[in-house]
């Protein structure tokens, strides 16, 4: 079994994001980058169902520009056997990379394609379901929990009201939650022996995708400020403050 | 052109977000029409066609739809879509879901999460957990949108009586099977809609200190909710979490116990009008949009609060 893993670079979790004055977006410069996390979750799975020896291969891809190939060779030094970088600049929106993944999907034949559900710069939340339409496959999505059987996977999804199960033909399309699994960092060696896996490059252009936005982004403004707020210095004090400044008790 | 909404239910009830989905789409287009997917869903189509906003129901019957796959509802949608210029869903679990494969389908770029409608085709979103508001335009020909359903009232109940009509379904897709849903049904108020919220985080030490939060929410008919640190520490369920991946609340007063207040969970809590930090670590960033906020021992504070609490015979069950 080949699993095919996406992964996307974006803006480190851990920082604080800054809205650019001239309103065009936010400041990337300068700022550090990650993989987006639940993708972390996603290469974590995959390389797990290869230890336990349910699958045979696995190909990390991502969809960006020149330093999106960090998130791939990130995800080698963890356990991807090979990567595959779409080149392309700018915006890239879900519903493109979709379309790219897609192709990919075409040449490469995975039998199962992960990634996070979602990603946390765009807050989207759409690609693998869109991948999954394209594909014509089943889609699982918010998944906290795989098993993978013969010919399926029975997985469990977190919803609104709790938990669901499903069982899955494959191929199909996993989108994973952040808590499928701890994500393993990698090991020094492993990183130093990511350096000689293989990275494909492949222009989104030469895969006859069009990448142009279909959604104008007119203006990035900071959210309005909440009024600062007062420290209290007792429980006394705050059930006062609720009943009769606030008016919420 | 009209608008369609993709209502979410349970067979039996429409799910309250619903209505707020219902409002939103009534801004992007006054022709409103609802199309109920389900198994024997007379009732839901009956209260929806009561809701004044929507001029028409839509009702989609058969046991395929039961429990709501995605992989059998998008081709029945995309069939529908035809007549409409917007095609509209509520961003919870449901329409996360679902619409980015309807759209896919469709060859349109989805517009998800929004908070405003600006126009027919102009919308404001939360990007970077909410950390900044991008205010898009969509030039597809046809929309499809998801609405953050705690940005927008609920539509009123009753008034209105749209036609209901009944529409073909599509097949069954073999691509997946359910298997078993596993709710945890609660007397409480639902979280997504409580006008009181008190969240517990990792300060909390064990799913057994909660109780020292339930007692609290008993006592102001609050619901309860989590970290993702708690949830993933398996103090309390999944169905709990607040934050950018959880659940997005905006309560009239949310109280934070024992939680740091991390970016992504600030992502789920920081519109409540009301905002209580309670947490003894005074840097935390839970206290940058706290209101009141009480640097304390959480297991000294809670009792205490209960106390003050019922000193008060002033709480509205």
């Amino acid at each position: 079994m080949k699993i095919l893993v996406a992964v996307k670079r974006v803006i480190d979790y851990n920082v604080q994001v800054r809205v650019k004055e001239d309103g065009s977006g936010v400041v990337t410069d300068n700022v550090k980058m990650s993989t987006n996390p639940p993708d972390d979750n996603a290469i974590e799975e995959a390389v797990k169902i290869k230890e336990a020896g349910k699958a045979t291969e696995i190909v990390s891809v991502t969809v960006g520009e020149e330093k999106a190939q960090e998130t791939v060779r990130k995800a080698l030094a963890v356990g991807a056997d090979r990567g595959i970088h779409v080149k392309v600049d700018g915006i890239v929106e879900p519903l493109a990379v979709s379309k790219i993944l897609q192709k990919i999907a075409d040449k490469e034949k995975p039998d199962l394609i992960f990634m996070g559900k979602q990603a946390i710069d765009d807050d989207c939340n759409q690609t693998g379901q869109m991948l999954a339409a394209l594909l014509n496959w089943p889609q699982a999505t918010f998944v906290s929990k795989i098993e993978v059987k013969d010919k399926s996977l029975e997985i469990t999804r977190e919803v609104d009201e709790g938990l669901e199960t499903l069982e899955t033909n494959i191929p199909a399309i996993v989108t994973c939650d952040l808590r499928l699994n701890e994500p393993r960092y990698a090991s020094l060696p492993n990183i130093m022996k990511a350096k000689k896996k293989p990275i494909e490059q492949i222009n989104a252009s030469d895969l006859g995708v069009d990448t142009k936005p279909r959604i104008e982004q007119i203006k990035v403004e900071e959210p309005p400020k909440r009024k600062t707020g007062i420290k209290v210095a007792s429980v006394a004090e705050l059930v006062e403050k609720l009943k009769n400044e606030a008016k919420v008790i | 052109m009209s608008a369609l909404l993709i209502a979410e239910h349970d067979n039996k009830e429409v799910k309250p977000f619903t209505l707020n989905a219902i409002t939103a789409a009534s801004q992007i287009d006054q022709d409103l029409h609802v199309l109920v997917i389900g198994k024997n869903v007379d009732a839901v189509s009956k209260s929806i066609s009561e809701v004044p906003n929507v001029k028409k129901v839509i009702q989609i019957d058969n046991e395929i739809y039961e429990n709501f796959l995605a992989e059998n509802f998008a081709p029945v949608i995309v069939k529908e879509a035809e007549n409409y210029s917007h095609i509209v869903c509520s961003a919870n679990t449901f329409g996360k879901n679902l619409m980015p494969r309807v759209a896919a389908l469709l060859d349109i770029s989805q517009v998800s999460d929004i908070i405003k409608v600006i126009s027919a085709d102009t919308f404001l979103r939360p990007i970077y957990a909410g950390n900044a508001f991008a205010t898009v335009k969509s030039n597809d020909s046809k929309k499809c949108i998801t609405i953050r359903p705690t940005s927008f009232d609920p539509a009123p109940t009753t008034g209105g009586s749209a036609e209901i009509v009944k529409a073909e379904s599509g097949e069954a897709t073999v691509l997946n099977k359910f298997i078993k849903r596993e709710e945890i049904k609660s007397d409480r108020p639902e979280l997504g809609t409580a006008r009181i919220v008190i969240s517990g985080g990792r300060g909390m030490g064990s799913g057994e200190n909660f109780k020292l939060i339930t007692e609290i929410a008993d006592k102001l008919n609050a619901a309860i909710g989590a970290s993702r640190a708690a949830v993933d520490a398996g103090y309390i369920t999944n169905d709990h979490q607040v934050g950018q991946t959880g659940k997005v609340v905006v309560p009239d007063l949310y109280i934070a116990v024992g939680i740091s207040g991390a970016i992504q969970h600030l992502a789920g809590m920081k519109e409540s009008k009301v905002i209580v930090a309670i947490n003894k670590d005074g840097e935390a960033p839970i206290f940058s949009v706290a209101d009141y906020g009480l640097e304390a021992d959480l297991f000294e504070a809670l009792p205490q609060f209960l106390e003050e609490l019922n000193k008060l015979n002033t709480i509205q069950k």
